[in-house]
């Protein structure tokens, strides 16, 4: 792919310089040595490192959690490094869409009004139009005949589906995936893959952040970061198929 | 987050813990109720102390002899002769405001009837006596004008007296008893008015002509007071100046008063007054409760904001601001302690219903409903205002992998 061409594209994500200080007792620690990169619209990216790596840093900036100590990042064309709090609060309400490794469920509560959640925080909608976007975003994950189930009736993978849906109702910018598989057995990570390859092949831009290299081949484009640095940044022309890895895998044996 | 889905996720929060909200409840519930109790208690205290003044005449005004001070010296006033026959007579040539006088003569000693013995008081009156005391006569009839002019040894007795002497349910109509040795025909019984509110039995008294009183048992020519009562409760100041202008004009005073005036209205205030006082501390020592239940609600909520650290930080993932999360915090303490100060008001109507039951005077004054109502909801946001500030400044990072 050339330059030009990728510059056509809608530039998603963009971080400049970013570099993120923390003070640990007397010591600052680098855990962001100037990142730069861009992420356009459509792309599935995974970002790679081991622990230390400063990985879950640049989650927390990408997910606009934090801010840099310097650098800039724009988010869908806002600044984000001088915003306040709220601000910040609305931004991830409107753009972010987040997958959690340990789901984050409310408790007790139902699929649908585990997914209408983010739109709580959102006045445009009102209470059919939340519950429609929910009912939309649980289709989309194949929950549609599970919308009434409470999350402690459901299993992991379901939990994870219900997660991946609220993630997806407000239609973000982009879809942050944190260890999204990291709590499943192999099965279900290969669900959920198939599920991330599907809602990529939709258009969706997809970050996923993991330490399981095995996932980056079905991503279009892998980031690693060592020491708050970005070692690669490689495009993958050979994308595998996570629902073909699923049909090849062992049956589950049943009861 | 608008406030009927903030509304729904409190209740929602409560009823996920429906023993503990209960619990931190219970503190409120006890606080209102015990605040509600002691304001029923304090204010039908009060009414019944007002409601046993009214049943001796609201309008009723005493004369006594002596100012309350002379020359810096404070003397007896049944030392003072200053009130007398000439008084009696130019308060009733000149009277507007008054309706009825009494000039009074007591004296206090034993009653003997056959081998019985008792100690009372003997009140020395005239007729109005019974209009301005409100007494009425139960069995036989009030001694006569005649009687007083004769000063004819005749009594009406009190039914403490009645059951004393001769037993109760006796009819002591005709019968002659003796109040220090001095021979008195009973001729009418008096209707029992029991105690009085601070706890004097109102019907151990003898009622004779204030001239038979006067010569026979006292010797004496001075009244030891003047009662007389206004025509109206609201006309009683305008009485008291009128009795004070004709008493100075009669003793010729340019000085101070030589005679004091009280009026009932003017007790009944100061025993309100005092009646008050009681039901402040009162209440004061329950408010005490409430303050210990609030600081048992932020407890409560402090606990449950670490435990919910991590919907938490959820909720700041998907976009909740500080101030969302705060207000969901409040709002969850708000209906712990409303809901509990509505439970409060309703054990605390049941509590009135008890003291009631057991005797004592008890009314609830509905203000203190709509107080206690206010002092709940300034508990609930006061209370809860730390913890929920304590949640929203929760850094979502750390909350979302709260463990």
């Amino acid at each position: 792919m050339s330059t030009s061409e990728q510059d056509k594209r809608h530039v998603v994500i963009e971080l400049q310089d970013v570099r993120r200080d923390f003070k640990v007792g007397g010591e600052v620690v680098h855990a962001l040595r100037g990142v730069s990169f861009k992420i356009y619209e459509g792309e599935f990216v995974t970002i790679m490192g081991t622990s230390g790596s400063g990985k879950s840093t640049l989650l927390n900036q990408l997910g606009c959690l934090d801010t840099p100590t310097s650098g800039e990042y724009i988010l869908d064309g806002t600044p984000v490094r001088t915003m306040s709090k709220s601000q910040r609060a609305r931004l991830r309400n409107r753009k972010i869409g987040f997958v959690f490794q340990n789901y984050n469920l409310l408790p007790k509560t139902t699929a649908v009004e585990n997914v209408e959640l983010p739109l709580m925080y959102n006045s445009k909608y009102n209470a059919r139009q939340r519950r429609e976007a929910a009912v939309r975003a649980l289709q989309a994950v194949g929950l549609g005949d599970r919308l009434e189930h409470k999350s402690n009736q459901m299993s992991g993978g379901q939990m994870q589906r219900v997660a991946i849906a609220r993630a997806l109702v407000n239609d973000p910018a982009v879809v942050l995936a944190d260890e999204a598989t990291g709590n499943l057995d192999t099965r279900t990570s290969f669900e959920m893959l198939v599920l991330f390859q599907k809602l990529h092949s939709e258009g969706r831009t997809i970050i996923f952040v993991t330490h399981n290299p095995e996932i980056a081949q079905y991503s279009s484009r892998n980031i690693m970061l060592r020491d708050g640095k970005i070692r690669e940044d490689v495009q993958n022309d050979n994308i595998l198929s996570a629902a073909k890895a699923l049909a090849e895998l062992p049956k589950p044996v049943d009861d | 987050m608008n406030f009927i889905n903030l509304f729904k996720v409190a209740i929602r929060a409560i009823a996920s813990n429906k023993f503990r909200s209960f619990l931190s409840m219970l503190g409120i519930i006890i606080g209102v109720a015990a605040v509600i109790i002691m304001m029923a208690i304090g204010q039908g205290s009060k009414e019944s102390v007002r409601a046993n003044i009214a049943q001796m005449g609201t309008n009723v005004i005493m004369i006594r002899p002596g100012a309350d001070r002379r020359g810096g010296v404070r003397r007896d006033p049944s030392e003072m002769q200053t009130l007398r026959q000439e008084d009696y007579e130019a308060i009733l040539r000149d009277k507007r405001y008054v309706t009825y006088v009494s000039p009074e003569v007591t004296s206090s000693g034993q009653v003997i009837y056959g081998s019985n013995n008792t100690s009372a008081s003997l009140y020395g009156e005239n007729l109005d006596y019974f209009d301005i005391k409100q007494w009425e006569i139960k069995d036989g009839e009030a001694f006569t004008e005649e009687d007083v002019k004769k000063s004819a040894k005749v009594c009406v007795v009190g039914t403490t007296i009645v059951k004393e002497l001769f037993g109760e349910g006796a009819d002591p109509v005709g019968k002659t008893i003796r109040f220090k040795s001095i021979p008195f025909r009973v001729v009418g019984v008096l209707k029992s008015k029991g105690y009085n509110s601070w706890g004097m039995d109102q019907d151990n008294v003898l009622i004779a002509p204030y001239t038979t009183v006067m010569k026979r048992i006292q010797a004496q020519t001075y009244f030891s007071s003047i009662n007389c009562s206004a025509i109206t409760e609201e006309l009683t100041d305008e009485a008291i100046e009128e009795l004070t202008s004709i008493l100075r004009a009669n003793h010729k005073l340019t000085g101070d008063d030589d005679f004091t005036i009280r009026s009932q209205q003017e007790m009944m205030e100061t025993m309100s007054s005092t009646m008050d006082t009681i039901t402040v501390i009162l209440v004061v020592a329950a408010a005490f409760s409430l303050l210990v239940a609030g600081i048992g609600i932020m407890n409560i909520m402090l606990v449950s904001v670490t435990e919910r650290t991590r919907e938490i930080g959820l909720r700041m993932s998907v976009g909740a601001r500080g101030i969302d999360i705060s207000n969901q915090f409040l709002i969850e303490s708000v209906l712990i302690s409303v809901t509990g100060g509505a439970l409060g008001i309703l054990v605390g109507f049941l509590g009135t219903r008890l003291c009631l039951i057991l005797g004592l005077p008890a009314s609830i004054p509905m203000w203190s409903i709509f107080v206690s109502f206010a002092v709940c909801t300034v508990i609930g946001i006061g209370f809860g205002y730390i913890p929920a500030s304590k949640a929203a400044n929760l850094d979502p990072i750390e909350a979302i992998r709260y463990e």
